[in-house]
């Protein structure tokens, strides 16, 4: 009852001696999730926490572990080359958490992925997380709790206060994963909302977009025409001060299609349940699904 | 980060292209040995704000037009001493407008035709887009709306780069011959060079024009950056005007935290840019009205708390501060350390309301209590932005 991730995933974490990452590898060994090395280039040989192999590069590491999956912490001026390297060791997955990643870097490494076989989500995002199986990210694991509903989203913390809204009335989630808020992303609302509808556990969807770009209303035009599970959208932004965040020509590329208000229409006419508030996402949900 | 017209023109022209001759000046005194310096008896004399709509724009003190002809030195000195120093009121500037710092002259060229052109990032493809339109010297948003069929959108794969079939199609969708032809091909792959070399999010070029001459020459010039990417152009970044930007944004963001001021009374604190958008929203939903955007991010220090208070509570506007964390990487431990902290540096003189949620809760939860510090703790959001706006409207 999930998508992407299990219990058989097997992860290894690049900038596994960074900080960050040091911190958050734990926090997933510790939720059981299946770590099985870490990369940091010049430390190969190394050891973390008394038992995870440490290597130079990942095609070391896949050759040693047998890693289908990688968790990115290194910092933005050198990711993209470390996820060009995931995607060249043929990583199934790969979950990038760094934020502030140049454009144009991101630019390349969609090319690359384009002509791989590796999925990637992220960067800029909390990660995914198949309650009680698999961890893979930052997301605080005790709001978590197994069941049937999925969830998407361009926003981390957005997406706990979905999760929480679900776990606190009993409700579990069969996955949830974080898309990430930068211009280029690895994994579109659609692309999830797709692997959901196909997941014959996940029974209802939640979908929490923002402003800016047309994630939403791809996600919107696939759902009218796919979707038969309940699904429920959130969409952040609607007192957002317009031409703050959006340049000008960039209104020519979207024509117009950047705004809460436009998303929210595009949604609600695909059959969509829009929330009102952030606080309501659950009972807006409930009014269409019987869980 | 967005840069004047006058130094995107000399990004231009310092990469050969042909741009109107001008002066920039930024004090009155500088306004004769400018126009000196241009060899023209007529005058283009334009406001440099970060805003677009310039040229239908107003002044606060009557004066129609960011963008004026004017037919003799004395008329362009006259003009720019109006515009200096006043504030300009465009669509984009919003009803405060904008200062206007800097003005700059140039020669007034006849114009044969008006073209667009632009490269930026398209966000469905996730690919550099070159837009161009004959549509040129009009909002290119009302281009697309009336005549989409007269824009021509070309996807450069990044890992290839612009190639010469690309550029020449555009160059003959815009109708160049001969000798133009080159010359424009010439153009778009300079300027295509320039969007990658210098991690531009925008260029654009409204109007580029051809003269009775025969010259391709940008009129207008407007560039931004990705600001992920400043950290590799030391020389992008010495172009940053403090001006354009609000002095609480410039603060906040020496801290690294982002802040966006708006205009109501009832402060925001909040870690993650959805759930701050979402915390906004919700104010707003039950009727109040948000003073700003605060995202301190997933790994703040207290340091960046307290200065996040500090930054808040400097504008007069707030009446009311509503914190909200659901904590991730952020540890709501930090959180209460860094609001007992600053209730400690400086007075927080207005109502607060903490809604905590998500790591180390229970470490947050418990250290605001011992504080002693008067502080509204709720556990939902709804809950938390009812209770502000309560509070705030007694």
């Amino acid at each position: 009852m999930s998508i992407l991730i299990d219990k058989n995933t097997k992860i290894i974490v690049q900038g596994i001696t960074g900080k960050a990452g040091a911190f958050h590898a734990l926090e997933c060994m510790k939720y059981g999730s299946n770590i099985i090395g870490g990369v940091t280039p010049g430390k190969g040989g190394q050891v973390f926490e008394k038992k995870i192999p440490i290597f130079d590069s990942v095609i070391d590491a896949v050759d040693k572990t047998g890693a289908n999956a990688t968790l990115v912490f290194v910092p933005p001026s050198f990711a993209s080359d470390s996820i060009l390297e995931a995607i060249d060791a043929s990583i199934d997955l790969i979950v990038v958490i760094t934020e502030g990643i140049p454009v144009r870097d991101m630019a390349e490494v969609k090319t690359k992925l384009a002509r791989s076989q590796s999925r990637m989500i992220g960067p800029n995002c909390p990660g995914i997380i198949t309650p009680g199986k698999c961890k893979m990210g930052i997301m605080p694991s005790y709001i978590h709790k197994p069941g049937k509903i999925g969830i998407v989203s361009r926003s981390g913390t957005l997406t706990y206060e979905a999760v929480w809204q679900l776990t606190s009335r009993g409700y579990g989630q069969s996955t949830c994963l974080g898309i990430g808020g930068d211009p280029i992303t690895g994994t579109t609302h659609t692309d999830a909302i797709k692997l959901f509808n196909e997941d014959s556990e996940t029974e209802a969807i939640i979908m929490i977009g923002e402003i800016g770009g047309d994630a939403e209303e791809n996600a919107a035009a696939y759902i009218k025409d796919n979707v038969k599970k309940p699904i429920v959208a959130f969409i952040a932004g609607i007192t957002a001060p317009p031409n703050r965040r959006m340049g000008h020509a960039g209104a020519v590329i979207s024509g117009g299609k950047g705004t809460a208000m436009a998303k929210i229409e595009t949604l609600a006419n695909a059959g969509v349940a829009i929330s009102p508030t952030p606080s309501e996402i659950t009972e807006t949900l409930f009014k269409i699904y019987d869980p | 980060m967005n840069i004047h017209e006058y130094q995107a023109k000399a990004l231009f022209e310092a990469c050969n292209i042909l741009v109107a001759k001008g002066v920039v000046i930024h004090k009155l005194e500088e306004i004769p040995e400018a126009l000196n310096q241009i060899s023209s008896d007529r005058y283009v004399v334009k406001a440099q704000i970060h805003a677009g709509g310039r040229g239908k724009g107003v002044f606060v003190n009557s004066l129609k037009g960011g963008v004026k002809i004017a037919e003799s030195k004395e008329e362009a000195s006259a003009l720019a001493r109006e515009m200096l120093g006043n504030t300009l009121i465009t669509h984009q500037t919003g009803p405060k407008g904008r200062k206007v710092n800097a003005v700059y002259f140039s020669e007034l060229l006849t114009i044969d035709k008006e073209y667009y052109l632009a490269v930026l990032l398209d966000s469905v493809s996730s690919q550099p887009v070159i837009v161009v339109s004959t549509e040129g010297g009009m909002e290119i948003e009302k281009v697309a709306e009336k005549t989409p069929d007269k824009i021509i959108k070309v996807l450069i794969d990044p890992s290839l780069g612009l190639r010469p079939f690309q550029s020449r199609y555009i160059t003959y969708c815009l109708g160049f011959q001969g000798k133009q032809a080159s010359q424009m091909s010439g153009i778009i792959n300079t300027l295509y060079n320039l969007f990658y070399e210098k991690d531009c999010s925008l260029i654009e070029i409204n109007p580029l024009i051809t003269t009775l001459n025969g010259d391709i020459v940008a009129l207008d010039a407007k560039v931004s950056f990705d600001d992920n990417a400043l950290f590799r152009h030391p020389d992008i970044l010495e172009m940053r005007d403090l001006n354009e930007e609000n002095p609480k944004e410039i603060e906040a963001s020496k801290y690294s935290l982002n802040y966006v001021a708006l205009d109501g009374n009832i402060a925001c604190m909040v870690n993650g840019a959805g759930l701050a958008m979402a915390t906004m929203d919700i104010i707003k939903h039950y009727g109040g009205n948000p003073a700003n955007f605060l995202d301190i991010g997933g790994g703040a220090t207290t340091q960046q708390v307290t200065q996040a208070f500090k930054i808040i509570l400097s504008d007069s506007n707030v009446k009311g501060i509503l914190v909200n964390i659901f904590g991730g990487i952020m540890q709501c431990d930090i959180i209460a350390a860094g609001i007992i902290e600053a209730a400690k540096a400086i007075k927080i003189s207005v109502p607060l309301v903490v809604r905590l949620e998500g790591t180390n809760v229970d470490i947050g939860k418990k250290l605001l209590e011992e504080s002693g510090i008067e502080i509204n703790s709720v556990d939902s959001l709804s809950e938390a932005a009812k209770n502000i706006i309560k509070l705030v409207n007694p």
